[in-house]
């Protein structure tokens, strides 16, 4: 008990004093995970589009396969990474293991699934007669697709915000291939594990409350965004 | 209306995660820019732990412009590392696994950097009863015949084929046996493990002393020669790697074992623990240590 109060004492020592070193691990924590979403963003959102609007042969397939994704391992995620930027892997020339894009590209992995399967969900569930009432009157296609993805924004922006909490939560992917360096690759999950082997938990505990702090802050700024838009 | 402010804000939105991910690159790519000032070292987890690296690393970074890339494993896993090539430079601790690694010719130079010893950690209540004794093969023996709870690290660490060698010594086969359990942590998180257990283990002097305040284990076996911890630095060798980082890795290893280095080696932790968690011991020979 005396050590969880110690932990929280020292989280806000470490936030009020602006720790240069603290403030660093969390800004590139934000920067990584950040980046990582906002390429699954992009990835995740159009072909779960895609998907959901047209019919194909297999489909069924595909729509497993993607929902299979978001359970996707973080550390077979990182596992293959490595193999694959190995200095002898196929995209070893490279040279960006223990890198923050090596963790980028890991997360974006690991979050891009989360996010197609929530956005095809997403537009799979809007009313199929406002595609043809969207058409009717007079949108193109693409116009059309942009009116739906905003239709279904609120679930879009859950999107979001699971695969940020997915991928800034993470921890095995990102030690894995950014090898936790101090002031370069380091990010609050894999600094809690350090600063925990190295039995200075009341800095790990710390860690851990910023860790949450932050994923609340984003949440909190994205479901304000969220709801804000919603008329009904 | 309500859908021309929707689209301003989605736009909006899109504009200023654009410029965070640019604004992010820009950083990255201006640490990451000059080539070859990477020296990637593969390390244990004992020379992490104990925060000698924190010390060191920045005074190396500052003189050669060189930046380190630390990745803290098992001596096993560092060595593996090394066989491909992966890494440049390796600071390890398991001198049977590093005359093979170098006899296979994947590492030049060896040069001993320093030691410090292990030590054997129990409960206070020792339910083995080996406190005090002189040879750690003997209080390994003991810990079999008592049925004590035995911590194994399991991840072909230093510490772990040290271990490994005391049981053979005891003539004990450990693996399988219901006191023996493996974490397949790092020393840190094992000597957690053991404390929170109240089991035996061996650790290496220094993550021990370092993380003294948050366990509850005392030093029950010490000072036997066949306890000594022996850190070298190899050289990852090019002639099998072309892409290894040969003259970073040359300068990291005259860095460990320079005059300066090796004081600041000597001084590290006694301000803090009391006493030393390393000897340095470049350019002595092997067979003089601990005498």
């Amino acid at each position: 008990m005396d050590l969880i109060v110690q932990g929280v004492i020292k989280a806000f020592e470490l936030i009020i004093s602006f720790d240069p070193e603290v403030m660093g691990i969390t800004w590139l924590s934000l920067k990584i995970s950040g980046t990582a979403t906002f390429i699954s963003l992009f990835i995740g959102v159009s072909i779960g589009t895609v998907v959901a609007l047209t019919n194909f042969y297999g489909k069924r397939v595909v729509i497993s396969l993607i929902n299979t994704g978001m359970g996707l391992p973080p550390v077979v995620v990182g596992l293959f990474v490595t193999m694959m930027i190995w200095r002898s892997g196929p995209f070893g020339f490279l040279e960006i293991l223990y890198t923050p894009y090596a963790m980028i590209i890991a997360q974006a992995i690991i979050a891009t699934p989360i996010v197609m399967g929530i956005s095809l969900a997403a537009i799979q569930n809007l009313p199929p007669n406002l595609r043809l009432q969207i058409l009717s009157l007079g949108a193109s296609r693409l116009q059309m697709v942009w009116v739906l993805i905003k239709e279904a924004r609120l679930p879009l922006l859950a999107a979001v915000m699971a695969g940020f909490g997915g991928v800034i939560s993470e921890i095995g992917a990102s030690i894995m291939v950014g090898g936790n360096i101090k002031g370069y690759s380091r990010v609050l999950t894999t600094a809690t594990v350090m600063e925990t082997g190295k039995g200075n938990f009341d800095i790990a505990i710390a860690l851990g409350i910023i860790l949450l702090l932050v994923a609340f802050a984003i949440n909190a700024l994205l479901t304000q965004i969220q709801q804000r838009q919603h008329p009904r | 209306m309500q859908i021309f402010r929707n689209s301003k804000v989605i736009v909006m939105l899109m504009i200023a995660a654009l410029l965070f991910a640019f604004g992010t690159s820009n950083v990255f790519a201006a640490k990451a820019a000059p080539k070859q000032k990477n020296i990637i070292m593969a390390t244990t987890t004992s020379t992490q732990d104990s925060g000698l690296l924190d010390v060191l690393l920045p005074i190396f970074e500052k003189k050669t412009g060189y930046f380190v890339k630390t990745i803290s494993v098992g001596s096993g896993q560092a060595m593996k590392m090394g066989e491909r090539g992966e890494a440049d430079v390796l600071l390890v601790h398991s001198p049977d696994a590093e005359k093979k690694f170098i006899a296979d010719g994947y590492g030049v130079n060896r040069q001993l950097v320093m030691h410090n010893d292990f030590i054997i950690l129990g409960p206070a209540a020792d339910p083995a009863k080996i406190k005090g004794v002189k040879s750690s093969a003997e209080a390994m023996k003991m810990i079999a015949q008592a049925g004590s709870l035995f911590l194994s690290r399991g991840d072909n660490s230093g510490t772990n084929s040290q271990e490994k060698k005391l049981w053979k010594t005891a003539g004990i086969n450990p693996e399988g046996q219901k006191w023996y359990q493996q974490t397949g942590l790092g020393m840190g998180q094992t000597l957690n493990v053991t404390s929170e257990k109240q089991g035996y283990t061996l650790a290496d002097r220094g993550t021990y002393l370092a993380m003294k305040k948050t366990l509850s284990l005392n030093i029950l076996v010490e000072g036997d020669a066949a306890l000594l911890n022996i850190y070298h630095v190899i050289e990852v060798n090019v002639a099998k790697w072309p892409k290894v980082n040969v003259a970073g890795a040359k300068a990291f290893a005259n860095f460990m074992v320079s005059k300066e280095t090796q004081e600041i080696i000597k001084t590290f932790g006694v301000s803090k623990f009391g006493s030393p968690l390393f000897f340095p011991d470049a350019g002595k020979r092997v067979e003089d240590l601990g005498k």
